[in-house]
């Protein structure tokens, strides 16, 4: 952006200014400490100036808003047109605690719906197996059948509101579930808008939630990209998320490398179904984390966005501008939450949620102060949608777009982040791709590297985590926690038994034998034989079960 | 007197996945000096209390942060002591309430560490707790247990 003789003319400003100005400072009072880095651990500069980014070619690599490569933002108007969507992750106990959860958070202004489920769902067990011992509710809300999901469902604007659902392994049937609540209340699904996590992917990597082995998962993946492109155009089908390989440790340049990578994969095993780039690409939404080091996050979201564009454009010559965008969804750091001093928490989730809003993001979810500790009570995420609002309407920040384009730090930690990226492409590539490198524990190992990294150093007090290594203070716990209604557990057992008396189950054995030869024939889109299987109420357990037994169960490789 | 290293098995019961703080824990352990087993995710209370008994550990340290600590821990305990294991000592990690933490140490559990620990303050917990155990060594660890298995119907 600069010719060459000013930057070398400041190249050696600095030079001086650092045998001068910077050693007499230095001599008066030493720089606290020997090394300044990133929370990811690479090396920060003490000034950054042209010289830093005197490669950055503005057309090239910046852009305009809108435009290709996308670095500055994905719309032409960013926030000044449509504020981020604020999608406040919710869901515990029963169907019925989730639902007026959901209606709560719409009268308070939240803009869409976002449903964590239980551990049991998320595992495709149904709440009564011995296997969900202890787990009902506990995380989530817990849906067993189609029974489950019209209770959630009820009353909701579904032809008007978008829905973010969180499952990975048991996606196809979830959202099969909510395709099928929709139709009954006469809602065809062609108007439904929303998401599916569906990332299987950074499960074997980072989160663990994996039922199946690698392949068939991959091809359950596959089934529902091309469904939705068939038949649901407003359906995100996939979230490919980088949020759970950085709480499990990763670095902000493994989780943009992993993710990234993931990406290429799923559109790898699209393509390879023979579907055009262009017919799905637009449809693949991503989902990073925003951690707590500000502007190497603010950098990750717009490296992000560039390699995405440029690899899409130019590797798998996608024509359509929509499949070169990256649309993500972000979500404050659950592992940066603290249980001592929780209040604190709030200023930890705004200084992410406004890294997050100055890296461009379509939507947001805020964690609650309370989320070391429990899932979150009314009056924490209150708190925490409110943190977003005031960020919107109050701080200025969503007048003009990418408001620190050309800051030279922050151009030089892009620069940086995504040519670490590009590093960790090319040994995924020489391991034979993402499925082997998984099988080999490649990204696995790097992260439980980092994390123990980070963890060494906070136990030296090489990073200060606020109430935890310094600025303790010995103070009950004041604020009030949500509780599970343990009742809950009872009524959903009994709603289970009386779905499963109620059925027709001569039609649920039908439909369960078919999926189960549609499984066997990998020329078959599960998703018809899904949708026919819960429409007459079989369980997520039992279309899990039929996968079970055709597929096999995934056992990982165990090291640390 | 032995110089057996102590031995600790890292678990993760019931479904969550979720095993950074695990991994993290069962290195640090390695690192000063014990002999660490990790059982992986996804273990059932039976699953863990058989590797138990076959690693013949001294700790058995239980990761979980999905909120089942007060279903799976009474039952690990329960397995534990029916095998004669009632010696080991028992740590929680994880997202336990405070509330949780009394009737937990009741049941017997030795130690809950939550967000925050160090991992030296858990080896130095592990030190203090097992190296009076150890001095009595592997031969009473064994005995006990015979003591206990002779009473079981």
């Amino acid at each position: 952006m600069y010719d060459k003789a000013a930057t070398d003319r400041i190249r050696s400003a600095v030079r001086h200014w650092e045998e001068t100005d910077v050693r007499t400072a230095q001599a008066r009072l030493p720089e606290r400490r020997a090394r300044f880095t990133t929370l990811s651990g690479a090396a920060v500069n003490r000034l950054y100036t042209p010289a830093d980014v005197a490669d950055l070619d503005y057309e090239r690599d910046l852009g305009l808003s809108g435009c290709y490569p996308f670095t500055r933002g994905i719309h032409a108007t960013g926030y000044r047109g449509k504020l981020w969507t604020m999608r406040m992750f919710a869901g515990f106990g029963t169907a019925e605690e989730t639902n007026a959860r959901f209606k709560y958070l719409l009268t308070q202004g939240q803009t869409g719906l976002s449903i964590a489920f239980d551990m049991p769902t998320l595992y495709g067990y149904d709440a009564d197996a011995p296997q969900a011992l202890g787990e009902f509710g506990k995380c989530g809300v817990s849906v067993s059948s189609l029974a489950d999901m019209e209770i959630l469902l009820d009353g909701l604007p579904l032809d008007r509101i978008t829905t973010s659902m969180t499952i990975n392994s048991p996606a196809a049937i979830i959202w099969a579930m909510y395709i099928a609540a929709a139709e009954r209340r006469g809602i065809p699904r062609a108007v439904l808008g929303g998401t599916i996590q569906n990332d299987i992917l950074k499960e074997f990597i980072a989160q663990k939630e994996f039922l199946f082995p690698p392949e068939p998962s991959l091809r359950l993946v596959v089934d529902t990209i091309e469904f939705g492109c068939r038949e649901m155009p407003r359906w995100n089908t996939i979230s490919i998320s980088g949020y759970h390989i950085r709480e499990a440790g990763a670095t902000a340049a493994q989780e943009l490398a992993f993710t990234l990578a993931d990406g290429f994969t799923y559109v790898e095993a699209a393509l390879a179904r023979g579907l055009a780039i262009d017919a799905f690409a637009p449809r693949l939404s991503f989902f990073f984390n925003v951690h707590s080091d500000f502007f190497e996050e603010i950098a990750k979201f717009r490296a992000a966005r560039r390699i995405w564009a440029q690899v899409m454009r130019e590797k798998y010559a996608a024509q359509d501008p929509r499949s070169w965008t990256l649309r993500t969804h972000a979500q404050t750091s659950g592992v940066s939450l603290t249980a001592q001093q929780p209040e604190v928490n709030i200023v930890r989730v705004a200084l992410q949620a406004l890294a997050a809003v100055l890296g461009g993001v379509q939507s947001l979810h805020t964690n609650s102060m309370d989320e070391a500790l429990a899932l979150p009570s009314e009056k924490a995420v209150t708190i925490a949608l409110r943190t977003q609002q005031v960020i919107a309407e109050e701080s200025g920040v969503a007048n003009t777009l990418d408001p620190l384009g050309g800051a030279f730090f922050v151009e030089a930690l892009t620069d940086r982040l995504e040519a670490e990226a590009r590093a960790y492409f090319h040994q995924i590539e020489v391991l034979g791709g993402m499925l082997c490198a998984i099988e080999a524990g490649f990204p696995q190992r790097e992260i439980a590297e980092a994390a123990f990294r980070y963890q060494q150093e906070v136990d030296a007090g090489q990073r200060t985590v606020v109430g935890v290594n310094d600025y303790v203070s010995e103070e009950p716990l004041t604020i009030p926690l949500l509780q599970i209604d343990p009742a809950g557990y009872a009524r959903q057992v009994a709603r289970l038994q009386r779905v499963r008396d109620g059925r027709d189950n001569a039609a649920v054995a039908a439909a369960l034998a078919r999926l189960a030869d549609a499984a066997r024939d990998p020329q078959i889109n599960l998703m018809y034989p899904i949708l026919e299987a819960v429409h007459v109420y079989a369980t997520l357990g039992e279309v899990t079960g039929v996968f079970r037994r055709v597929f096999g169960e995934y056992q990982e490789p165990v090291f640390f | 007197m032995t110089q057996r290293k102590i031995r600790v098995l890292i678990a993760k019961p019931g479904l969550d996945g979720h095993d950074r703080g695990a991994k993290v824990i069962a290195r640090a352990l390695r690192d000063a000096g014990m002999e660490v087993i990790y059982t992986g995710i996804r273990q059932t209370p039976e699953m863990i209390v058989e590797a138990a008994l076959q690693e013949d550990v001294d700790v058995v340290g239980l990761s979980i942060l999905s909120g089942a600590h007060m279903a799976l821990c009474p039952r690990i305990l329960e397995l534990l002591r029916r095998e004669g294991m009632d010696d080991v000592l028992v740590l929680v990690g994880g997202i336990i309430p405070d509330e949780d933490v009394a009737p937990l140490k009741a049941l017997g559990v030795a130690g809950v560490f939550g967000p925050g620990t160090s991992t030296r303050e858990i080896v130095e917990f592990i030190r203090s707790r097992v190296s009076d155990a150890s001095a009595v060594d592997a031969s009473g660890l064994a005995a006990s247990a015979v003591a206990v298995g002779s009473e079981r119907p």
